[in-house]
């Protein structure tokens, strides 16, 4: 099935090649068999409904979770075998809430900045720029707990890319965001492939966000990858007027905001956590 | 090396950040080895043969609650980095490239200097009981560095507990059951000579005996300990040595 997709080549080389990445819970094949190409200062969507496989898939793209089958490289070097080299280019900003509550802005950067061991002299200005850059300076000294959802997203973006990394993963940036905060994250993300020329791997289950951010997409589906290829592209496929939506309904046979009660509680909780 | 010092010292400076933004937690956990000592202490000191003939029982007491009080915060670490994984604070870490043992030695640094706060509070409780402490420079040195590297020892074989278990009110549940056996199968309150035979050969297995034999020749005027600083200090330090090597290879799999 893999490969039979149809992959428009990438525009330089690949950052991120993988080869049948798979991962198994037991018997639920949660990433079945995927394949793809990411190139230099691209941003690429995993795009697909609660459960396709996309946090497990960036998952396994960043060391946190080993792949039952297949293999990848990242960054030029392989996944498996090279761990602590991937990991010192790419920066993670997880689905979960990951800046840590008790601690303020400015020592969740300190903190970050010390474990990718940011030489010691160029600490301060780096997280200062870094506060200046995502708004965060007033509050940075504030402990995290008392950052909107919005506020710790670009507080996370920060501490995930301190370390001007060649790739970032940002699993489901914008969830829970009013529509102010999700246009903030997806200037940011603009702004850090200009920037840094970082290649970003996005995930997100609203089809706006990927028609206007992304340069290509994957389709994931139960685990698999139906489609890769650019917004323009898929909508193509089915004329003049298609939306992402029309295509996603047309690659799976469902409606994108499909999801179980079990997710919207999830989601819920996130937020609130956030919050 | 210098890296590596530079990334370990990052987790523990992180973790001793937050107690100072949250200082209560410190002054709540002050309230237990002050009550054993008070009401424990005051009444076993009446019953005859409890301690050595020589040494008055608060005496005999007073390290053996430092230990346990350190031991009581340290068991419970495993919590902490339960609840870090559910949030998804424990990504930040282990996604960053310091090595995996950097993080363990790091966290397991700051219960070290975490339970530093728990020996202030028994000596001062010990003195104002008339306890008669050494206050030299080297044997207080020696006391603190015996009460960090069980505290760092203790947690981080609640850090595996955790790994194992994986949920916290499974761990809770563990904690409980965890804390008596190493608590009692210990010389803290009482000598060992006065335990059943089996029970003995248990609690010259317990790394806590060692903690607590080289507190009582550390903290009291004319303290002695049974088997020799030497052997407590190398017996804790291989343990604590152990353990975060058993970490080191469980902790990444927290994320999975
Ligand atoms: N640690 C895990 N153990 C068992 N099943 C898991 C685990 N993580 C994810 N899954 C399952 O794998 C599938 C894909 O999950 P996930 O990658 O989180 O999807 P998405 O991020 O697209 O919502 C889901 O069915 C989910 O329940
Ligand atoms: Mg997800």
């Amino acid at each position: 099935m893999s490969a039979t997709v149809e992959q428009q080549g990438p525009i330089g080389a690949p950052v991120i090649e993988t080869f049948g990445l798979t991962r198994r819970f037991g018997t639920l094949t949660a990433v079945d068999a995927a394949s793809l190409r990411v190139a230099r200062g691209e941003i690429f969507g995993l795009i697909g409904p609660n459960g396709a496989g996309k946090s497990t898939l960036i998952k396994m793209l960043t060391t946190m979770l080993p792949p039952s089958e297949g293999r990848a490289t990242v960054a030029g070097f392989d996944l498996r075998a090279q761990a602590a080299e991937v990991r010192r280019r790419i920066g993670y900003v997880p689905q979960l809430l990951s800046a840590d509550g008790e601690l303020t802005g400015y020592e969740n950067l300190l903190l970050s900045a010390r474990l990718y061991l940011v030489p010691r002299k160029e600490r301060e200005q780096r997280i200062r720029d870094a506060l200046a850059l995502m708004g965060l300076i007033e509050v940075r000294d504030r402990l995290v707990r008392q950052y909107s959802g919005g506020m710790i997203r670009r507080l996370e973006i920060a501490q995930s890319t301190l370390h001007s990394p060649a790739i970032i993963f940002l699993d489901e940036p914008t969830e829970g965001l009013d529509p102010v905060g999700r246009h903030t994250v997806w200037l940011h993300i603009l702004d850090l492939r200009a920037r840094l020329g970082a290649a970003v791997v996005v995930t997100t289950h609203y089809m706006d966000e990927a028609d206007m951010l992304c340069d290509r997409i994957a389709l994931l589906d139960h685990g698999r990858i139906s489609v890769i290829d650019t917004p323009a592209a898929l909508k193509e496929r089915l004329g003049a007027h298609a939306t992402l939506d029309d295509v996603f309904a047309e690659m799976t046979g469902e409606s994108s905001d499909r999801g179980t009660y079990r997710d919207v509680r999830r989601a819920r909780r996130a937020a609130r956590e956030h919050a | 090396m210098g890296a590596y010092l530079t990334q370990l010292l990052a987790v523990a400076d992180a973790e001793l950040r937050k107690l100072r933004h949250d200082p209560w937690e410190l002054a709540s956990r002050a309230i237990q080895p002050v009550l054993w000592l008070l009401l424990f202490g005051n009444v076993m000191a009446r019953v005859r043969g409890l301690a050595p003939r020589t040494v008055p029982y608060l005496d005999f007491l007073a390290p053996g609650i430092l230990a346990q009080s350190a031991l009581f915060v340290a068991i419970f670490y495993g919590i902490s980095a339960i609840w870090e994984r559910d949030l998804g604070v424990l990504h930040r870490y282990l996604v960053s490239p310091a090595p995996r043992s950097a993080l363990v030695a790091g966290k397991a640094l700051s219960s070290g200097a975490r339970a530093l706060s728990q020996a202030l509070v028994v000596y001062l409780c010990a003195a104002a009981l008339g306890v008669r402490l050494s206050l030299q420079p080297q044997d207080a040195a020696a006391a603190i560095l015996l009460i960090a590297l069980g505290a760092s020892l203790f947690s981080t074989f609640s850090l595996i507990i955790a790994c194992i278990v994986r949920t916290r009110e499974r761990f809770m549940g563990i904690g409980q059951v965890l804390t008596m056996p190493i608590f009692f199968a210990s010389n803290a309150i009482y000598p060992i000579a006065l335990m059943p035979a089996w029970l003995q050969i248990v609690a010259r297995l317990n790394p806590l005996t060692y903690e607590v034999d080289g507190l009582r020749g550390v903290m009291l005027l004319d303290g002695a300990s049974v088997y020799g600083l030497g052997r407590d200090f190398a017996v804790l330090a291989l343990v604590a040595l152990l353990m975060i090597a058993v970490a080191t290879r469980m902790y990444p799999r927290m994320t999975e």
